[in-house]
């Protein structure tokens, strides 16, 4: 089931370089969440941090707090394995595996987690692809290579393969910003069915979008390039593209800057 | 240009088009393509007849001693040229240089991908350039100082890794031993094994280093542990890059010469246990040969050169026919 994301006094770090600063912020279980701001404010970073995937980066390092639930992803003990099966993650470019199926492609998560049944397995496999929107146009093509896929297509793949594994929350890092106008619209209407299941953060660069999909909407700026990002504020998305609280923001959205 | 204002401008009959014309209609006009239009076919074409001068000359050679062996020559265990009639054939040839390369490949290529992938992927960033300077060191040595080492350091060095194999493994019979000089099969493999070791790993660090970041998070944002990373991206991807760096190190093991004539000693019987002395290959049986040969003798010992050159070829094949088998699912998809 989703669960709600609370983020207190967060850092990230590449070597000495800190990219973001002292975030703290609340994710609602079962809303959409937008990040927004101009290149290099570090929304990205911060998006990784709540899989701890921004250590996976050589030098990164990262000091704060995520509470998923009760449960401290940066607590002492924690393995960064686990915490990922839980926090599910889409990237900017599709990126299924070249060298697995379809079919493949979506069961590759549920194999790492434990043995299923060939049946059960066809059956999580098929309900992932209808979840993504997906099934009708590839079920006659299961054992195909998932590259052969067009591009909208192999994102609604990896978003399959992301809620293969029931994750509890999943990251979206501007899933469609390789995609054509429609295949976005296509991915947009399956963020709308998704959030019914899963706590969903996305960044965009596309404040129409997170106007579109977004209940809530997070503005990040930095003050200037090598300075940290930080949070600038956290409203309902209809506030902050309405009546935000803070004049960087209305800049950036009115195209003033950024 | 519009169709109508070409008619209008040109006057019936049309005029045959210049030679700057039909330049411009090829693409090719300016002289550095030309130049290298030319040196890159022409390199492709001068390969090509190497190739087939090379296989015209072993035919022929070979077909004048063929046509004058008495015994069979797939199938005889002998290699005389110099008495009448002669008698002389491949079997222990074949035999000795097939089974000393899956020796060679067996040891080598699991050592080789895990040394890759220590490198690409668990080696501390400070030690992998280091650790791959001394391995590509491995590969610049020559083959005869690793004959020498082999015979005066390894063969000596093997009296106890053959007692242990035949009391645990010679009911096997692959592995009992008569305590002979340990100059054999099982030892000429574990030498061709270090031989291709750098090869193979170096082909294969290149093609893991070569899998895109965006694989390898894929696979760690469903929850991949390390191993598993490497198991669901890395491996696959490198697939078929690990089949050509073998390839690679099996061509060099199948004609290693010096190495083999220097550790081995030879005899012409196909000898069940690989840890007895015997056996021979096709490179090493040329090269300890050829000097005292007469014409015909090296007519023969051309003919099994040419067995050696088919070998190679249907490896070679075998290993493309594995590769392009899974093309469509190849990393080059991604």
């Amino acid at each position: 089931m989703a669960k709600r994301i609370d983020v207190s006094g967060l850092s990230a770090y590449y070597g000495s370089f800190r990219a973001i600063e002292d975030i703290s912020m609340t994710v609602e279980p079962r809303t959409v969440t937008a990040f927004i701001g101009p290149s290099g404010c570090g929304k990205s970073t911060f998006l990784r941090t709540l899989n701890r995937m921004h250590e996976v980066t050589s030098g990164g390092r990262v000091e704060g707090k995520v509470m998923l639930d009760d449960e401290n992803l940066y607590g002492p003990g924690v393995d960064p394995v686990a915490v990922r099966r839980e926090v599910g993650m889409v990237f900017q470019r599709p990126n299924p595996f070249p060298t697995m199926s379809v079919f493949e492609n979506v069961a590759a998560g549920l194999k790492l987690n434990g043995s299923y049944k060939k049946s059960e397995l066809a059956d999580i496999v098929e309900k992932s692809l209808k979840g993504a929107n997906l099934w009708n146009e590839v079920k006659d093509r299961l054992n195909k290579p998932g590259s052969g896929l067009s591009g909208g297509q192999q994102q609604r793949l990896c978003i399959a393969r992301a809620i293969a594994v029931e994750p509890k929350v999943l990251l979206m890092d501007e899933p469609c910003s390789a995609l054509d106008p429609i295949s976005t619209l296509a991915i947009e209407d399956l963020i709308g069915e998704l959030k019914e299941r899963f706590t969903i953060v996305i960044v965009t660069h596309n404040m129409q979008q997170a106007a579109r999909v977004s209940d809530r909407t997070a503005f990040f700026n930095l003050a200037a390039v090598g300075q940290p990002g930080k949070l600038i504020e956290i409203d309902d998305t209809e506030r902050i593209f309405s009546n935000p609280s803070v004049q960087a923001t209305e800049d950036y959205i009115s195209g003033r800057f950024g | 240009m519009d169709t109508s204002t070409e008619i209008t401008d040109t006057p019936p009959p049309a005029p045959q088009p210049s030679v700057e014309q039909k330049r411009a209609a090829r693409g090719a006009t300016r002289p550095g393509d030309r130049i290298f239009l030319g040196l890159s076919r022409g390199s492709g074409i001068f390969l090509l007849v190497i190739m087939a001068a090379i296989a015209v000359f072993l035919t022929y050679r070979a077909s004048l001693a063929i046509s004058k062996d008495h015994g069979n020559f797939l199938t005889t265990f002998d290699w005389n040229t110099s008495i009448q009639p002669p008698s002389f054939g491949i079997a222990v040839l074949a035999y000795g240089t097939v089974i000393s390369s899956i020796i060679a490949m067996v040891l080598a290529v699991p050592v080789a991908v895990a040394i890759a992938l220590f490198l690409t992927h668990y080696a501390p960033r400070r030690l992998r350039g280091p650790i791959a300077y001394v391995i590509d060191l491995l590969a610049a040595v020559p083959s005869i100082v690793y004959g020498l080492w082999g015979a005066l350091i390894l063969v000596p060095h093997m009296n106890g890794l053959f007692g242990w194999l035949n009391d645990y493994l010679g009911w096997t019979g692959l592995f009992s031993w008569d305590q002979g000089a340990p100059r054999s099969m099982l030892t000429v493999g574990i030498l061709l094994a270090i031989m291709i070791l750098p090869i193979i790993t170096n082909v294969s660090r290149e093609v893991f280093r070569q899998v895109p970041q965006m694989h390898e998070e894929a696979a760690l944002a469903l929850g991949a542990t390390r191993w598993e990373v490497i198991r669901m991206a890395v491996i696959p991807f490198g697939r078929s890059g690990v089949i050509s760096a073998s390839m690679l190190g099996l061509g060099r093991a199948l004609g290693e010469t010096m190495a083999v004539a220097t550790v081995l000693s030879p005899d012409f019987l196909i000898h069940g246990s690989l840890l007895n002395p015997g056996g021979g290959t096709f490179a090493q049986n040329i090269a300890s040969k050829f000097g005292e040969a007469d014409e015909f003798g090296r007519d023969a010992l051309i003919a099994s050169g040419l067995v050696l050159f088919v070998i190679t070829l249907l490896v070679n094949g075998a290993a493309r026919m594995i590769i392009a088998r899974r093309a469509e699912y190849s990393g080059a998809n991604a």
